[in-house]
């Protein structure tokens, strides 16, 4: 268990681990929307939150079909599902969650103050996007686990993983977004959506692993 | 302990791999199992080990299940190429339960204690193979499912891993193997896939 964490995050974060690729990505797109918005800072401040978010989403969703290919390619998927008796598949999804997203949700996290600047977003609205950002972008990672699970099997799964796991990750950018614009604008709400996120996340920590755990060991071939 | 299969059959998709296998092995006993490409010995070694439901039959072994007490040496080695052999080693260790013999010691059964620290990616085919058996010593296992062991073995290692077979027939293990190689061990029953199904 903690020996599986401690070698995912070590591998997510040696060469080729494709941490990098989730930050660039979103910053080349907290870094074009600017340009593609014109020189309207107002504009640009009041939907950076909302950029950072779609932003951060799609970023996600980049390596998450490698969550679990790469360990059945090199056999390591098999013996975990030989061994589920001493570390059930669940435990197995659930651990490799954690350090997925600590590998890829966590820098994006990380650098969204930055980011912030570039949109000419305010204290409060760089604040308000990180917690967000820090509550929802686990989520986003429990749901995948479930896509990423379901196509391990398929060669080029990337984008299918995508387009599967999209609608369900809807809820969470729209609650993330609101909550951000609560802490923001006055009068509009800031705790409701923000537990709504939290149980959102809480929600497909548990279930996400359980359906992945179950479709790995269905995948068998 | 024992172990039954009785009248397994599998399928991949909607073909028919194999069906109407039985054997039974004791304690110390091993079983081969051989025949001509794409007569399903890696098939009937991923029924056994769980990781395809049999389409006819069952498996039992005499205490608890079967992929508990077993290692799988399949046809990929189960190694991250960016970490030492040791990492990988430790890892596998932690993962099955531990209770095993040291990293080291399992290396120096297969003749590779001087690449304890060297990394997985910089070993040749052969050494991939055989730090892939030390795996089956760092966590102590009854039953080895092996699948074509021998891939990548020079004649040297080859007979290091029979012996290695040999030791561990004899401490009560169990062994199956799909090889079309002969492992050279006496005590070996032998499963004869005839020919490839249509």
């Amino acid at each position: 268990m903690m020996a599986l964490l401690i070698r995912d995050i070590k591998l997510g974060l040696r060469a080729g681990g494709g941490a990098l690729i989730g930050i660039l990505f979103y910053l080349a797109v907290a870094a074009v929307t600017p340009f593609a918005m014109g020189p309207d800072l107002n504009l640009l401040a009041k939907i950076g939150p909302a950029i950072l978010w779609t932003g951060a989403l799609l970023a996600s969703l980049l390596g998450l079909e490698r969550l679990f290919q790469i360990d059945r390619e090199d056999g390591s998927l098999d013996l975990m599902i030989l061994n589920r008796h001493t570390t059930s598949l669940s435990l197995v999804v659930f651990t490799k969650c954690v350090a997925h997203w600590v590998t890829t949700g966590l820098p994006l996290v990380i650098i969204t103050p930055l980011l912030g600047l570039l949109l000419n977003m305010d204290g409060a609205a760089i604040g308000a996007t990180v917690l967000t950002l820090l509550i929802g972008t686990p989520a986003i990672t429990f749901i995948g686990a479930v896509g990423a699970a379901i196509a391990v099997s398929l060669p080029r799964g990337g984008l299918l993983v995508s387009v599967v796991i999209l609608p369900f990750a809807i809820p969470v950018l729209i609650f993330g977004v609101m909550a951000t614009f609560g802490a923001v604008v006055d009068g509009a709400p800031f705790k409701a959506p923000l537990l709504l996120l939290a149980a959102l996340t809480l929600f497909f920590a548990v279930l996400g692993p359980l359906a992945a755990g179950y479709a790995l060991k269905n995948a068998g071939d | 302990m024992q172990l039954i299969a009785e009248n397994l059959a599998a399928n991949r998709g909607d073909t028919r791999i194999f069906e109407g296998v039985s054997f039974a092995l004791r304690s110390g006993e091993g079983m081969t199992i051989t025949g001509p490409n794409g007569a399903g010995k890696s098939t009937l070694l991923r029924v056994l080990a769980g990781f395809l439901p049999p389409s006819e039959g069952f498996v039992e072994v005499s205490d608890g299940e079967l992929a508990e007490h077993s290692h799988y040496l399949g046809p990929n080695n189960g190694m991250k190429p960016n970490l030492s052999v040791k990492e990988n080693l430790l890892f596998w260790q932690d993962f099955c339960g531990g209770g095993g013999r040291s990293t080291l010691d399992a290396l120096d059964e297969v003749g590779l204690g001087h690449v304890h620290d060297v990394p997985f990616s910089d070993l040749s085919t052969g050494q991939k193979r055989r730090v892939a058996i030390a795996r089956l010593f760092v966590s102590p296992r009854y039953i080895w499912l092996l699948d074509e062991p021998t891939t990548g073995l020079d004649r040297a290692s080859e007979h290091m891993f029979t012996r290695l077979i040999v030791r561990h027939l004899r401490t009560g293990g169990m062994v199956i193997a799909a090889t079309h190689l002969s492992l050279g061990v006496d005590a070996m029953k032998n499963l004869r896939f005839a020919e490839a199904p249509l």
